[in-house]
């Protein structure tokens, strides 16, 4: 009998794939179920599965003291892999399956204005936050600035034009905040904005560009809008990367000349 | 054989995600640009091909919906493997700088589709 917990805990760690699918089916099933009774399908089940993820996370972020949410408990350490970069891409990739070409041509053009105001505004914003708290100097502007559009812009402008460690680590956070307020939020205001077909899904995609954001919000708004939310979202971080250390550095720079 | 459908997709995420890594590299970039868009027209256009010459079998067409419809299921393990904790203790900034980029964006969502849908009725009107 002394044997049993042991035998588990290594049976569940040795397939920690297999626990990620068990655990993350059943968070599903109860969400959905909560969805149902609860709320009577007001608020979509996915959304509140979304949510006990992000909870997950937090907890095991506090208590492993790790970067990877719950990912860092090693009995849960699959649902990194399953919720990780390779299984998500070929995932969203496979939504793809089904989508009519005549819809992605129609949100075209207005999904690529929807990218370059995206970024410019996430740019903008996050900047003036970072000069409202004080920073007059242009590398350490842009980097919040650069935050403010992704997770990953953040870092990679902040190395590119010199900013400190300190501040590059505030540019992840924030963008961190937005990827999560956009998976939060955007059932909730999806209807406001009219977010309920194809080409405003594009638009969505290109203006708030944070990828796992963008992918979960409208998962829990729409599953079938996600692959062309995903379409315009995918250029987002590369455009923002471009962008950052070039174009947005150099006009900042000419606001605040060191 | 669903993994043929398998095989399709994965082989289309793999090339979209090299393309990506290359289009960035040619930008000066250690970053992807739109490689899952690239994975995704590439699919569209390859299985749009098989439909046309009969080719797509729905055994093969399963090997691709299953990944598809496991996707809700793999955003939730990726929000459960994020770093909620550092977005909590960024401090009053990171999370103005955040909250407010999302705020002003949501904003233009609302911006951008109604001034498309007004040319989108002018357009049915003709």
């Amino acid at each position: 009998m002394n044997s049993l917990l042991p035998a588990f805990e290594s049976a569940f760690t040795k397939y920690s794939l297999l626990t990620a699918f068990a655990l993350v089916g059943a968070i599903t099933w109860g969400s959905y179920l909560v969805a149902d009774k609860l709320t009577r399908g007001r608020l979509h089940g996915s959304a509140i599965a979304i949510f006990i993820g992000l909870v997950l996370a937090y907890l095991g972020g506090v208590f492993t003291g790790g970067k990877n949410g719950a990912a860092d408990w090693p009995v849960l350490s699959g649902v990194g892999l399953m919720g990780g970069a390779m299984l998500r891409d070929l995932a969203i990739v496979a939504t793809a399956f089904g989508v009519r070409m005549e819809e992605l041509r129609k949100g075209g053009a207005v999904g690529v204005a929807a990218l370059f105001t995206g970024i410019f505004t996430s740019f903008v914003v996050g900047g003036a936050v970072a000069v409202a708290f004080g920073y007059r100097d242009a590398a350490s502007i842009t980097t919040i600035g650069a935050g403010a559009a992704t997770y990953i812009v953040g870092p990679v402008t902040g190395a590119a034009v010199g900013a400190s460690s300190e501040v590059m680590a505030l540019s992840v956070a924030a963008g961190l905040v937005k990827a999560i307020l956009v998976m939060i939020a955007t059932p909730f205001v999806a209807k406001a904005i009219g977010l309920n077909n194809p080409r405003a899904a594009m638009i969505f995609g290109g203006l708030m560009g944070t990828n796992s954001g963008v992918m979960a919000g409208l998962a829990a708004t729409d599953p079938k809008l996600v692959p062309y939310g995903a379409m315009t979202a995918t250029f987002y971080t590369g455009l923002g990367c471009l962008l950052g250390p070039s174009v947005m550095f150099f006009i900042v720079r000419l606001i605040f000349p060191s | 054989m669903a993994i043929y459908g398998t095989a399709l997709l994965s082989l289309c995420v793999l090339v979209g995600l090299a393309l990506g890594r290359w289009l960035g590299a040619l930008c000066g970039l250690d970053a992807d640009i739109g490689g899952v868009g690239i994975a995704m027209l590439l699919l569209i256009f390859s299985t749009d091909w098989l439909h046309r010459t009969g080719r797509m079998k729905p055994p093969t067409e399963s090997g691709i919906v299953f990944w598809s419809s496991v996707y809700i299921p793999v955003v939730v393990a990726m929000a459960a493997s994020q770093n909620v904790r550092a977005a909590l203790s960024g401090g009053l900034m990171a999370i103005v700088a955040g909250t407010l980029g999302v705020v002003v964006c949501f904003a233009l969502v609302g911006v951008f589709v109604r001034a498309g849908g007004a040319g989108r009725q002018e357009n049915s009107e003709e």
